[in-house]
């Protein structure tokens, strides 16, 4: 057995647990205040905190040979990549030389319908 | 006398052929889960009118289904940490405390969605609709190939044997967690 799938007696995985159920119920809360910033941090800012928990804690990505982090982050960036790449023609419905009339219309029909169900 | 072929023992990356594999998996499942969940990001922040079709989404049965795998994530270190100590038995008891959290999560999302789908809300109703089913389905599937790969591992592991794939199993179940976990802010929360 390597250094790195040596035991980790000390490890107390039950006040970890704690933390992430802790995490879990802030993040129900904090979105029922209403507040646009306070939703943003604690339902998708506690997201990212409690997934570095369980992947350092309970995965041991910490104590792996520094090689897995490096193919796991090369991954998440090909992912923000494709984000960058693809984003700006689906989150826009414009540009300088185009116009999406279909998916501009699919907004404006999506919103005047939600608009007539809060007028009932 | 079977003899285990040199590639099962190896560590010249400093870990278990297995573990490197399961580390490769994991890889390949963020390729996949990262586009889908990239797409539905993109999507929902250029269609806003999503917001109505996504408040239909039950936060308390996302929320329990998110405590429910944490918890199944727990059991799945401790079956870990049983297996490093040389406990068969106990990791065994663990792993199938696992799969009881994999059960109860299929449960409460089978539940959910008949209850969606009985208001008409099925992966035909929009864009929104599509992500959510495709998005948890693929998770859900997921969750099943993990219960049942856990229950074959335990029948080793109950008798003291191959219990290196105790650790290999719960690595791929945390991410099958870590998954959940971006995935419940995005369909129950933002709305």
């Amino acid at each position: 057995m390597s250094h790195s799938e040596a035991a980790h007696p000390h490890t107390n995985y039950v006040k970890i647990w704690g933390i992430l159920v802790v995490l879990l119920i802030v993040s129900i809360l904090g979105p029922e205040l209403g507040h646009p910033v306070i939703t943003l941090v604690t339902a998708f800012g506690i997201a990212f905190v409690k997934a570095y928990l369980v992947a350092m804690k309970f995965m041991h990505l910490d104590r792996e040979p520094k090689f897995v982090m490096y193919f796991v982050a090369t991954t998440l960036a090909f992912m923000a990549l494709l984000f960058a790449g693809v984003a700006p023609d689906v989150m826009l419905h414009d540009g300088k030389n185009w116009d999406h009339s279909a998916a501009k219309q699919v907004v404006e029909t999506g919103q005047a319908l939600q608009g007539e169900g809060q007028g009932h | 006398m079977m003899v285990k072929p040199l590639a099962t023992n190896r560590s010249s990356s400093g870990m278990s052929t297995g573990k490197l594999a399961v580390w490769w998996l994991i890889a390949s499942e963020i390729v996949i889960f990262g586009g889908v969940l990239a797409s539905y990001l993109m999507f929902r922040l250029g269609h806003p009118e999503w917001g109505a079709a996504a408040s239909h989404t039950n936060t308390w049965a996302g929320a329990l289904n998110t405590m429910v795998l944490l918890t199944s994530s727990l059991s799945a270190v401790l079956a870990h940490q049983a297996a490093e100590q040389g406990d068969g038995k106990k990791a065994a008891r663990f792993l199938y405390f696992t799969v009881l959290g994999a059960l109860m999560f299929l449960v409460i999302k089978s539940f959910e969605w008949t209850h969606e789908i009985g208001l008409g809300f099925t992966l035909q109703s929009g864009g929104f609709w599509s992500f959510y089913y495709l998005a948890a389905g693929i998770h859900a599937a997921h969750v099943i190939a993990g219960a049942i790969i856990m229950i074959w591992v335990a029948a080793y592991a109950k008798r003291n044997e191959e219990l290196q794939r105790v650790e290999y199993i719960g690595i791929y179940w945390h991410f099958v967690d870590i998954v959940w976990i971006f995935l419940f802010p995005l369909l129950y929360i933002a709305k």
